[in-house]
């Protein structure tokens, strides 16, 4: 265990360390001050005004609170609203849990090195807050738990330290948002997360990102998935950012521990995104899969996606698909590495246009060219995603339908 | 009716339809055989209207309407609908979703009831033509057609790789379509049935399977982008078969 002072130390050496891709933010740009907001409950939230609640409802957080076993929201630096319905579940700020429980610390930065860059190193040194949730064993979820960081400071960065357990054969559903209110403009979110899913659990984790043009996000996230576990994790983000870069990593460290990632990403004129999943499999019977959509309306994409398979008798499939509609890049980068025998790994890649004759196909059977367009890139972006529940399969569908209109 | 006068049309810079003259009738149905790649697929591709198909002569009319340039989708809303032979899949697009698009999303089309009739209902979840086998791909098509039910259906080899089983499922639903499927009633007299059908039918066979289903009006050959025609399909399939096609498009030229 670090103490504190050693991970502060080993964060300030790396407070100038860039990236290892990705621009380079200087992020002394930017106001890391603490920003003062108070609590508001339940009913308060529900009496939010209408543009907020939208952007809220945008990043998929459901403001009644009705299909959510619980909610967290951070506006800026402060927790604002937190609480849990559910039995078995835990929802706790994660400055509250480093001061208040131990065990927090067999977590916390666990498996993301503080000093990783200088975006790690800048959570540990600036630590705001962020969420803790944890399934505790033989926990299920009925209904998803949500989460918010919501933006409202102009100018600010974010800095904001997550961690997610799944205990022993509990099952837990998250649904979390990043979202900036309407008139923010320009700020940095810097988000280090932690999942652990232990034995025979099942962690589902759906993101659905709602920036501004002039923001640059930096997530940093590692997952470690023990035996039986199953680990889902789900990326939207169909809204323009300045730039966007993270390669979420997670290793399968028991047999038969499988993540499948899914990702959506719409690029608009602006915009640089570099977004990736990578995932080590290190024991016999683990299984990974990584999907990827990307759509490029003018911005730049690049779309990663790294299989290590390190033992045999693993199996790992990575589809990466992207289509140019009004100009922009699409840079796929698709890696598979084999370290043993008895590998099975694959990879299917494409980027390309839209088919004239499916276009003409739709047109034979009535719909406009526009509409015919329309209806080809939302079944594009529909990706059926086995395990997840419908309440967040709905809000998938809806962020797609969402942003055909952006797309068009 | 349609009428085609002189049309002369260019694929990739080559010309595959020569001269073609055909006309069809309120409630008639043409047959149009052919060898392969004769231009036969090519000839409905060109009425549905796709672009790649380039129109260097002649032209086409509709209900009297001059559609030569028409872009698909006016065509498609003016009657005209095409069941293809090799038609492109659209991942993510459930057949469900595009029975509901053909038919116009109206809200009186059900997708399950018109799927029973093709035997087709296991498929409604899957998206459009993704894996299907070459019989399937015919009963999903004729599936978006009975949605989409226009006025001049052209089918593309409807028949062709379709199992002993389905093939009478595929020849009645078509006869339906077409409404050739009713016979003389006590108070209609088969003159009465004919005039009161409306629908149009262009159908491509190889091997005439579909006439068992139904009876038509008229058979045409297309040989090297020509057309040429005689007015009993059966005489024309079987002057085909023991003559084959050069010959037979000889003898129909030579007696009209
Ligand atoms: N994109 C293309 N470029 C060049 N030639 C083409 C192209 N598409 C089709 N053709 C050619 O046009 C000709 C007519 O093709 P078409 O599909 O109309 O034939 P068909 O009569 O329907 O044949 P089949 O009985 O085999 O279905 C063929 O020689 C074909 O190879
Ligand atoms: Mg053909």
């Amino acid at each position: 265990m670090y103490t504190r002072e050693q991970l502060k130390e080993r964060a300030l050496k790396a407070k100038d360390k860039p990236a290892a891709i990705g621009p380079d933010l200087d992020l002394s740009r930017y106001d890391k001050a603490p920003v003062e907001h108070r609590y508001i409950d339940h009913d308060e939230l529900l009496s939010l005004p209408p543009l907020e609640k939208e952007r809220l409802v945008m990043a998929g957080i459901d403001i009644t609170e009705k299909e959510r076993g619980g909610t967290y929201i951070q506006k800026d630096t402060a927790v604002v609203h937190c609480d849990v319905k559910q039995d078995g579940i835990e929802v706790i700020p994660i400055k509250k849990a480093l001061e208040k429980y131990d065990w927090i610390w067999d977590y916390y930065w666990k498996l993301v090195a503080v000093d990783t860059d200088k975006y790690t190193a800048a959570a540990e040194l600036d630590l705001h807050d962020g969420y803790v949730i944890r399934a505790l064993p033989g926990a299920k979820s009925v209904y998803p738990i949500q989460a918010c960081l919501y933006m409202d400071k102009n100018n600010l960065q974010q800095n904001v330290h997550n961690i997610i357990i799944a205990e022993e054969d509990s099952e837990l559903h998250i649904i979390t948002g990043c979202s900036t209110s309407p008139h923010m403009k320009r700020g940095a979110h810097l988000g280090v997360s932690e999942f652990f899913v232990k034995k025979n659990a099942k962690l589902s984790f759906t993101m659905i990102h709602n920036w501004a043009e002039d923001m640059d996000i930096r997530p940093r996230s590692v997952a470690q998935v023990e035996e039986g576990g199953l680990f889902l994790n789900n990326y939207i983000c169909m809204k323009p950012v300045r730039s966007l870069q993270m390669y979420p990593t997670t290793h399968l460290v028991g047999e038969n521990a499988v993540a499948r990632f899914y990702s959506i990403i719409v690029g608009s004129p602006g915009s640089e995104y570099d977004v990736g999943g990578r995932i080590y499999l290190k024991k016999p019977g683990a299984r990974a899969e990584i999907v990827a959509r990307t759509i490029s309306n003018g911005g730049k994409i690049v779309a990663r996606g790294h299989l290590i398979g390190e033992v045999p008798d693993i199996k790992a499939h990575l589809e990466c698909k992207g289509l140019i509609l009004n100009g922009g890049i699409i840079h796929a980068i698709p890696e598979l590495e084999g370290h043993t025998d008895g590998v099975e790994m694959s990879h299917e890649a494409a980027v390309g246009k839209i088919a004239q004759e499916e276009i003409a196909y739709l047109m034979s059977r009535g719909l406009s060219e526009d509409d015919a367009v329309a209806t080809i890139v939302r079944g594009f972006l529909s990706v059926d995603i086995p395990g997840l529940p419908p309440q967040l399969q709905a809000e998938i569908d809806r962020a797609v339908e969402e942003s055909d209109k952006d797309v068009m | 009716m349609l009428v085609i006068e002189d049309l002369q049309v260019e694929l990739a810079g080559k010309q595959i339809l020569k001269h073609i003259d055909l006309e069809i009738k309120p409630g008639e149905t043409h047959i149009l055989f052919g060898p392969n790649g004769s231009g036969k697929t090519s000839l409905l591709m060109t009425i549905m209207g796709y672009p790649q198909y380039k129109v260097t002569g002649g032209k086409i009319t509709f209900k009297g309407v001059d559609i030569t340039h028409m872009p698909i989708n006016e065509r498609a809303q003016l009657g005209i609908g095409m069941a293809y032979q090799r038609p492109p899949t659209i991942h993510g697009l459930k057949t469900r979703q595009m029975v509901k698009i053909c038919a116009g999303n109206r809200d009186d089309v059900d997708p399950e009831s018109l799927a029973r009739q093709v035997n087709f209902e296991d498929f409604l979840d899957r998206d459009v033509n993704a894996g299907f086998s070459g019989g399937e791909i015919k009963r999903s098509e004729l599936l978006q057609l009975l949605a989409q039910n226009p006025d001049l259906m052209l089918f593309d080899e409807p028949e062709s790789g379709v199992d002993l089983e389905n093939i009478a499922l595929v020849g009645t639903t078509i006869a339906k379509l077409l409404q050739k499927e009713c016979s003389p009633t006590d108070l209609k007299s088969m003159l009465q049935v004919k005039r009161e059908r409306t629908k149009m039918g262009l159908i491509i066979t190889h091997t005439g399977h579909i006439l068992e289903y139904l009876t038509a009006d008229k058979g045409q050959v297309l040989y090297n982008g020509v057309l040429s025609c005689a007015d009993n399909p059966r005489d024309i399939l079987q002057c085909i078969s023991e003559m084959g096609y050069e010959e037979c498009v000889r003898c129909t030229l030579a007696s009209n």
